[in-house]
């Protein structure tokens, strides 16, 4: 009973949204001569980049494996802007998706997984897949435990954290074990790829399995281990405008970015596939 | 308001003065208006299933356990501190008392990291026992018993103490008088008497155990059937399934409940209440 009230108020709410929002796509449209045109003389200035100088506040959602590309993306683009304050919240793909669809203040949200995106479909606009992340198997420095690939995930004499099968990072370790026919042996699952990569750096475990960007954000604290089975166990990193955004000029050109080859550049760097 | 006016109302209603009865009602509804929600939003249909399920069984008989040892391990070496503290004429009494109850204000994760740097595998005696007997303790039941007990045991202490330094010590004296050692007063004498603080401190510790979260996952890890205890089970349900998380926070919460009005009644009826 309480539940269904709930899913009318955010089905009503849902469309009022996507009504609101298409009649602005629909004034915007008409109306972007007239809006465009002082900012045209901008262009004219040498800012060719954007249509219009951003203003204002943009707050992005996204998952903490983003958390170092993203910090480097918005730097550019506040720079791009000066008139720009970008913010950013980092945390678990579930728990942002969750904070969105509950109407979280934001303009922007970027999961680690589409499944976790799918969970905020009703607040947001179309997703676009920017990257992929694959996963590694990682030991501490000096590998005490003397581990080499995935089958050593597999040994029970062996001290092993995973992420916890209900984050991305623990869905798609699930797959490679899944795909390399093992039998994973964790002594703990954590609840975020952070917190697993904690684990390592400080030496609790002989090996856990991490996103390559994570391991390569720990440098020299981890040695890291590809296996083939990563391949079959990609994790995709959609991201979209919230309809309800209250910067939704901002929120479309810091979605450009990183869809350009400028945030493609520094995904890649980073050690993410682009998309 | 006298003794003598007091006496021919004694079993009548009395309401309180507006200026403490309005703040004292926000307070209630404060505290209790959350735990109406959690009732409002609870999936009762599909409760049954989700409470009797393998995996809540799993973890809330892992945490009576655990909360049920690290209250033990308190009551043993907890009251003896806590005698230490009142009675033992140490120097710095004061400050013992602040450093003993820090885990009662520190950010239970803190409290983690901390067990996680001297008993974990690279800690300060972590690595000793490791070297040594080849023990490890973070990823066991072992690990949960003592972030619990870490986090609990100040409450324990804290009621001991006070229930120590409010009592009248003339029964001690007389029996230290009448040529009793300080070991045998303790047993015979101190122990009986403050037996209702001991009982409090112990309901309170078993009920804060049970509902400890940050130290645990930060020490002991999270695997299911030996360090996943209730409060980490409704965290990782919040990630998936929020109605699952909602049916386990209801059976923590009865749980919890059910502990405090139970042995509240059997301990502290009685001479304190």
């Amino acid at each position: 009973m309480r539940r269904r009230t709930g899913r009318q108020l955010g089905a009503v709410l849902a469309a009022s949204v996507l009504t609101v929002s298409l009649a602005a796509c629909t004034t915007g449209g008409t109306a972007a001569g007239t809006a465009t045109a002082p900012p045209t003389t901008d262009d004219a200035a040498g800012a060719p980049t954007t249509a219009a100088p951003l203003t204002g506040e943009l707050v992005v959602l996204a998952a903490a494996s983003l958390q170092n590309t993203f910090e480097e993306l918005g730097e550019r683009l506040e720079e791009q802007n000066p008139g720009l304050s970008v913010t950013f919240s980092f945390a678990a793909s579930s728990t942002l998706a969750q904070q969105a669809a509950a109407g979280a203040p934001a303009d922007v949200l970027a999961t680690a997984s589409t499944s976790t995106m799918q969970d905020a479909a009703e607040v947001t606009g179309e997703a676009s897949v920017f990257a992929h992340n694959s996963l590694v198997v990682v030991a501490p420095a000096g590998n005490p435990g003397d581990v080499t690939g995935l089958a050593d995930l597999a040994d029970p004499t062996r001290t092993v954290a995973l992420c916890a099968l209900e984050v991305p990072c623990g869905a798609a370790a699930q797959k490679a074990f899944d795909a390399a026919g093992l039998t994973p042996a964790p002594d703990t699952y954590e609840a975020d790829v952070t917190a697993t990569l904690t684990k390592v750096v400080l030496g609790e475990v002989d090996g856990a399995l991490v996103y390559l960007t994570d391991a390569r954000s720990a440098g020299d604290a981890v040695e890291t281990f590809p296996f083939p089975e990563s391949a079959q166990a990609r994790n995709d990193y959609p991201i979209a405008t919230l309809t309800a955004a209250r910067n939704p000029a901002a929120a479309r050109a810091f979605v450009d970015l990183v869809l350009s080859a400028e945030g493609q550049a520094v995904l890649v760097d980073a050690g993410f596939d682009g998309a | 308001m006298g003794t003598q006016h007091d006496a021919p109302r004694r079993g009548r209603y009395r309401v309180p003065p507006v200026g403490i009865l309005v703040p004292a009602a926000v307070a209630l509804a404060f505290l209790v208006l959350p735990f109406v929600a959690l009732l409002d939003a609870a999936p009762w249909s599909a409760l049954p299933g989700l409470v009797t399920s393998p995996a809540v069984r799993e973890a809330l008989w892992l945490s009576l356990r655990s909360a049920s040892a690290a209250t033990a391990l308190s009551v043993l070496l907890g009251v003896p501190l806590a005698w230490v503290i009142a009675r033992g004429d140490v120097p710095g009494a004061g400050l013992l008392r602040a450093v003993v109850t820090m885990p009662l204000v520190l950010p239970p994760v803190v409290g983690g990291v901390a067990l996680l740097m001297l008993l974990g595998r690279r800690g300060l005696l972590g690595r000793h026992l490791e070297a040594w007997f080849g023990v490890t303790i973070p990823f066991t039941t072992l690990a949960v018993v003592i972030a619990a007990t870490f986090v609990a045991m100040p409450f324990l202490i804290v009621s001991v103490d006070g229930a120590l330094r409010s009592a009248d010590s003339r029964m001690e004296e007389a029996s230290a008088t009448l040529g009793a050692s300080r070991w045998y007063t303790f047993r015979r004498v101190t122990l009986p008497h403050v037996a209702p603080g001991i009982g409090a401190g112990a309901v309170l510790c078993f009920a804060r155990a049970l509902g400890e979260f940050g130290a645990t996952i930060t020490f002991a890890g999270n695997f299911p059937g030996t360090t996943r205890t209730m409060p980490l089970a409704v965290y990782l349900a919040l990630e998936q399934d929020p109605d699952a998380a909602i049916a386990l926070s209801l059976v923590l919460i009865a749980v919890s409940l059910g502990v405090l009005l139970l042995l509240r009644g059997r301990w502290l009826t009685g001479p304190l209440s």
